[in-house]
């Protein structure tokens, strides 16, 4: 009797380490074909149309006092895109804060353009042909003069050494409803949300990975996304109260994330499922 | 208006090899908004793509085709230099021309 036992336990113990074999087997050729899925849509990345939109924006004077982005110093001198994104968050003195890109766009808006901050940052992310957002757009046009450039966030600067360090905090950091930290979803190799691998961003080739490829054209929302929508959605799946836009807690994980991605080449504005 | 297309033509072999993309919502009409109104459909039904005055495409498309629109597709014939013409009209009639230089 003893020894059938016995003989089943070892039994039943090949078949789970077989069950496993196939698990692993699904999960990996399931991350085959979304690989292949994404390879299938890198070219013809409607992100180019918002470029191409964002661009025409920049050039154009705009705002109640009619002055275009040419003026707007995105930390390379005033009117200097190419390779701007990759030095952001960076300090800006004349703002004496800490800025990531859609922060110092809406600053330039209201400064320089005349808009209040009200209408500047109305519709900050959009929804179709009957919401577009003039950020999402210009984010677009300004991040895309970025490509192949390594990404280099000032980390040496005491601001932004700050701030990073804030939002290092913040990512580990547990609470809401669901005591959720980031580090909770992005803190360990081989997590997912429904087929989505979820990237491990303490590690730096999962941060580097990540960061690098937002903004981002979404398509299963058919719209481009940015970073602070990016973090501002994955407050909302953690059911923190809602990031404000521009916010202090929005720069400073943006500047954690993209400082963690420092050295990388940044390859965006990229396209996601 | 709709927004301009984004067009890139380039010659490969004896080919002419093209891609677009459009801005489109390309709405099926099957979908409901939030207040479970159903969202009228809005669609490109018609491309038309001119090369030297000749048609080198022309399509008819529907509510299946997804939203913004990538279109590639090959040509015998054109050399660099050459226009090229891209048309499309939808179902509100709406219609967006642009040209591009074949590289």
């Amino acid at each position: 009797m003893p020894g059938m036992i016995r003989r089943i336990v070892a039994a039943s113990a090949v078949v789970c380490v077989f069950a496993g074999v196939v698990a692993d087997v699904f999960a990996q050729s399931t991350a085959d074909e979304i690989a292949k899925y994404r390879d299938a849509l890198q070219d013809g990345n409607p992100a180019e149309l918002w470029e191409a939109r964002g661009e025409e924006m920049w050039k154009t004077p705009r705002g109640p006092k009619h002055v275009a982005f040419a003026s707007c110093d995105l930390g390379q001198g005033a009117g200097v895109v190419k390779g701007a994104y990759a030095q952001l968050p960076r300090y800006f003195a004349d703002a004496g804060r800490v800025m990531d890109l859609e922060t110092r766009l809406v600053w330039c808006m209201v400064n320089q353009q005349g808009y209040t901050h009200a209408d500047a940052t109305k519709t900050v992310f959009g929804n179709g042909s009957a919401k577009r957002s003039d950020l999402e757009a210009l984010a677009a046009y300004v991040t895309s003069r970025s490509q192949g450039v390594k990404m280099n966030v000032p980390l040496d600067e005491p601001h932004v050494h700050d701030m990073y360090a804030l939002g290092e905090k913040m990512f580990y950091y547990r609470g809401g409803t669901h005591d959720f930290a980031c580090a909770t979803c992005h803190g360990d190799d081989g997590k997912r949300i429904r087929l989505q691998d979820l990237p491990n961003l303490t590690k730096v080739e999962g941060a580097q990975k990540a960061y690098t490829t937002w903004p981002a054209y979404r398509v299963s929302q058919g719209e481009l996304r940015t970073f602070q929508w990016r973090l501002n959605d994955c407050f909302r799946q953690q059911r923190f109260p809602e990031l404000v836009f521009g916010s202090d807690a929005s720069i400073a994980l943006t500047a954690y994330l993209a400082g963690r991605a420092n050295g990388a080449e940044y390859r965006g504005p990229a396209i996601k499922r | 208006m709709a927004d301009p297309m984004k067009i890139r033509a380039n010659v490969v072999g004896d080919s002419t090899e093209v891609k677009v993309l459009m801005s489109h919502e390309m709405e099926t009409g099957q979908r409901k908004d939030a207040q479970g109104k159903v969202i009228p459909a809005w669609f490109i039904q018609n491309v038309r793509v001119v090369h030297n005055d000749k048609v080198v495409l022309a399509a008819q498309w529907g509510p299946s085709v997804a939203k913004n629109p990538f279109l590639s597709f090959k040509f015998k014939g054109g050399a660099k230099g050459d226009k090229i013409r891209i048309t499309w009209v939808d179902n509100h009639n709406d219609t967006r021309t642009d040209e591009a230089t074949i590289a």
